[in-house]
């Protein structure tokens, strides 16, 4: 058995922490190799070790059998490694082919030879099934697109080990089977994946070994094939997890929320969202789902009031909202839990204490005659902190800039449901999270449905959608084009309807009212 | 190295490296750095080092004069700064500050008791207006704080020349008619105890402001929303800020800062209002000054007396043979160093990595 890339005995210490403690990671040629952990479980630092970003504390690297010092990520690309990162580094106004050959453009004389490696980046594309244009615009080009103009760039630079980092955060179901087989295509074709992820269904899906590691502590290395997705969240974890969502039936009460022929422009001009009505009610979860990009994004925000809506109601109990200032839509009972936490669940600059009073700074006890009161905010923070296990560094002084992916969306979350909302707008609540966090915030979620109150889910998650709702209405351009009843539906139904195919008349409670 | 320590020991590498380049400009042109350093601490204090000259409280004085306005206009800038907004338009500000200032203090007859006020609210309310215009289009229209401060700079000057010029009349077409005494912060017993500087009470609205900057922005539940705004506008609006009105409302204070500037300058370095050739370059300073001081009141109060002191000490290098300009290059590269302070960042982590190794291994 021949391995191409062996780190040995890896260890890696930063202040405070040891990242890496003793890790050994061997990778057979032509396979894909999946490194599997929680966040802050040393994966991404183990592999920035390998891609030269990092040096080893102790330990050593070899490539083909040989042994060798990766200094910096130049020699990485020499030796044939290649990294796919989660935040794609692309230039928004260049092309396709721009992008590919920066930092190493083949030039005819003085002149960049831009045609050649046109057809050259065709050519890859073609081998591999990319199905990418060379000459498109990257602006112009969707998130699956880029993620594909990456691979393109590790490729003609002839990389042999292709490293991706979370490739499937980003993507939905769809964009996730293309890749997946796009990796296959690329090891027929003699290139090994090491493939970083908390998706145990994906390395269940394409993976040959899985290696798990724990807290900077490797835990095993095992044969996917052998490994049932149990085991190996255990392994990451390190308890038992339940994958199915603990729940009693619904006991859906009065209609909360009600929304009436809305109609909603998208950030292009046209309409997003078009004459769509849905309600909600008391003690459901009502599940959205829908491909990226179908008018999700629309309808949350003029729910929530982040966009003006072109025409329509939302009525929260019986007051219409459609037209409210988003600070009383908030007092009128109305939660949310945003798509993107950074942009506007969370100030990173300001510390995890002031995050949690970020609705209800000005209001007593938080401050007095606009004075804050900073004792009622640490309490506060620390109430929450207690509560919903949010960890980092410095308790409530930590900069919410300085915690991990998983514990800033649990803030986030701990300060909504501490709110209590009548209805809750949770959007994508576990994306990019591990398995333990998933686990506690569907719970949780849960468990505001059984307090009464209305919930609506919107993911891109299929999975979540099918455990986590009661109802779940699929949208497609803009449009519901069937409301179904979890227990009864099947990811094949939905599928169909996510892609237009199918459309369902309302099954369980009637949710049109005209 | 924590974010505590970093802002402190950061400016002060900083500033460490400034007068470092500094004497390295000076001994390159041929002169002793030694000599800016005699200038330097005389303008600070008027002792002489090289000629035995004790303490002078004369020199003290000036330099707390230059030190005034730019901490004002430090803190205008910072200010709108903690709201994420770009402000050049400080030294606008302090021009219409002045010349409402002036406005007060030549057509109002009142005892000092209301007049002095008058004519230091009358400056605050100009500069605020005036900040308030840039806020205003920012938050309307989403045209650009930067140029639109610029190119009320510019009006502010002529605006302030022409009404000099020609509402006010000017004898010898530079400056007003002297201010009653009531207008005037100046004091006799401030100038009797150093030496007769042009000291004056104008530090305590200096004071007062560097207080009020910081218990705005950090005690109060305004302070609270402008710097929500100022980190991440999105999140803010997400949680039902009013964004636009908490841009207006930044502008407008820092407005008001600067446009205090004006009067203390107006009312207590000088007692008439004044024509301005060109920008007289308070606003810029005011840049350096929040930039150094890191945005905080304290540490702009520090800013503004270093560079203050710089600027006393400019003359008094002249006369030591050494350009007066190497003071601005000082100034301009603390500044430098400043903006660089990742990269000194960078390498004082690097520095104690290699001091400690072994603390670092005994944590794990």
């Amino acid at each position: 058995m021949s391995y191409i890339v062996e780190m040995l005995h890896i260890t890696k210490d930063f202040p405070g922490i040891r990242a890496n403690d003793d890790i050994t990671l061997q990778i057979e040629e032509k396979s894909i190799h999946a490194l599997l952990g929680e966040n802050g479980a040393g994966k991404s630092t183990l592999m920035s070790i390998l891609f030269g970003l990092y040096q080893p504390d102790s330990g050593s690297i070899r490539v083909r059998g040989k042994e060798v010092k990766i200094s910096d990520p130049n020699v990485a690309t020499s030796l044939g490694i290649g990294m796919v990162h989660q935040h794609f580094k692309l230039v928004h106004n260049f092309t396709v082919t721009e992008n590919i050959i920066l930092g190493m453009e083949p030039h005819k004389g003085p002149v960049i030879d831009i045609r050649s490696a046109e057809k050259k980046v065709e050519e890859i594309s073609k081998l591999y099934g990319l199905a990418v244009d060379p000459r498109a615009k990257i602006e112009d080009i969707s998130v699956s697109m880029q993620q594909r103009v990456e691979i393109l760039k590790m490729l003609f630079r002839d990389a042999e080990i292709l490293i991706f980092d979370e490739p499937t955060a980003v993507l939905t179901p769809q964009e996730i089977h293309e890749l997946m087989q796009i990796m296959r295509r690329l090891v027929e074709e003699g290139k090994t994946i090491l493939l970083i992820t908390h998706k145990l269904k994906e390395i269940k899906e394409v993976a040959d070994v899985c290696t798990v590691l724990r807290r900077g502590k490797l835990v095993g290395t095992v044969s996917v094939a052998d490994t049932d997705e149990e085991r190996m969240a255990e392994m990451m974890v390190g308890r038992q997890v339940s994958f199915h969502v603990e729940k009693g039936p619904a006991k859906p009460g009065e209609e909360l929320l009600r929304i009436e022929n809305l109609n909603v422009k998208n950030v292009k001009g046209l309409l997003g969202v078009k004459n769509l009505s849905l309600s909600v009610r008391a003690g459901e979860v009502l599940g959205l789902c829908g491909i990226d990009g179908n008018g999700q994004t629309e309808l949350v925000q003029a729910i929530t009031g982040l966009t003006k809506i072109e025409s329509g109601k939302i009525f929260l109990r019986n007051i219409n909202i459609a037209n409210l200032p988003i600070k009383e839509r908030t007092d009128l009972g109305l939660g949310h839990i945003p798509e993107d936490r950074q942009k506007h669940g969370l100030v990173l600059d300001f510390t995890l204490g002031e995050n949690f009073v970020i609705h209800n700074y000005y209001e007593k006890p938080f401050a007095n005659y606009g004075i804050l009161n900073k004792k009622a905010i640490l309490e506060n923070a620390e109430r929450l902190i207690r509560e919903f296990d949010v960890r980092s560094g410095q308790g409530a002084m930590t900069p919410a800039r300085a915690m991990s992916g998983g514990n800033q969306q649990k803030a986030i979350v701990a300060r909504e449901i501490d709110r209590s909302p009548d209805v809750f707008i949770v959007v994508q609540p576990t994306r990019g999270l591990d398995v333990g966090a998933i686990e506690y915030i569907h719970k949780r979620i849960i468990a505001e449905r059984d307090r009464g109150k209305a919930i609506l889910l919107v993911s891109l998650e299929l999975d979540e959608i099918m455990d986590v709702s009661d109802r779940i209405a699929v949208i497609y351009n803009g449009e519901i084009v069937g409301i179904v009843d979890a227990a009864a539906t099947t990811e094949n139904e939905l599928g169909l309807m996510m892609s237009g195919a199918l459309r369902k008349t309302h099954a369980a409670p009637q949710a049109v009212h005209v | 190295m924590t974010t505590r320590k970093e802002k402190i020991v950061l400016p002060l590498i900083a500033v460490l490296l400034g007068f470092v380049l500094g004497s390295l400009i000076v001994a390159f042109t041929g002169r002793s750095p030694l000599a800016m350093y005699a200038a330097i601490v005389k303008g600070f204090s008027g002792i002489d080092i090289l000629n035995g000259q004790p303490l002078n409280s004369r020199y003290i004085g000036e330099f707390i004069i230059q030190a005034m306005p730019i901490i004002l206009t430090g803190l205008s800038f910072a200010f709108a700064s903690r709201t994420g907004l770009f402000s050049i338009g400080a030294e606008g500000q302090l021009m219409i500050g002045s010349l409402s200032a002036t406005t007060v203090a030549l057509l109002v007859r009142a005892p000092t008791v209301i007049h002095l006020p008058l004519v230091l609210l009358a400056a605050i309310l100009g500069g605020a207006l005036w900040g308030a215009i840039p806020g205003f289009l920012k938050a309307r229209y989403n045209v650009h704080e930067v140029v639109v401060t610029i190119m009320m700079n510019y009006i502010a000057l002529h605006f302030n020349n022409f009404v000099i010029l020609h509402i006010f009349g000017s004898v010898d077409r530079v400056k007003t008619a002297p201010f009653p005494t009531t207008a005037l912060l100046k004091s006799p017993f401030l100038e009797s105890i150093t030496r007769n500087s042009r000291l004056n009470w104008g530090f305590i609205p200096v004071i007062l402001a560097l207080l009020i900057f910081a218990f705005i922005i950090n005690k109060t539940t305004f302070g609270y929303s402008l710097r929500a705004v100022g980190y991440n506008k999105e999140a803010a609006r997400y949680a039902g800020m009013k964004v636009n009105r908490n841009i207006i409302a930044s502008m407008a204070i820092a407005g008001a800062f600067a446009g205090l500037a004006g009067a203390v300058i107006t009312v207590g370095t000088f007692n008439f209002g004044r024509v301005i050739q060109s920008a007289e370059g308070y606003g810029f300073d005011g840049i350096a000054v929040a930039l150094v001081g890191g945005n905080e009141a304290f540490g702009i109060l520090l800013a503004g007396m270093l560079f203050g002191g710089l600027k006393a000490a400019q003359p008094l290098m002249q006369s030591q043979g050494i350009p007066r300009e190497i003071a601005g290059i000082i100034q301009a590269s603390i500044v430098l160093f400043v903006a660089m302070k990742f990269g000194i960042k960078m390498v004082l982590d690097k520095f104690e990595r290699k001091q400690a190794p072994t603390t670092e291994g005994d944590r794990v």
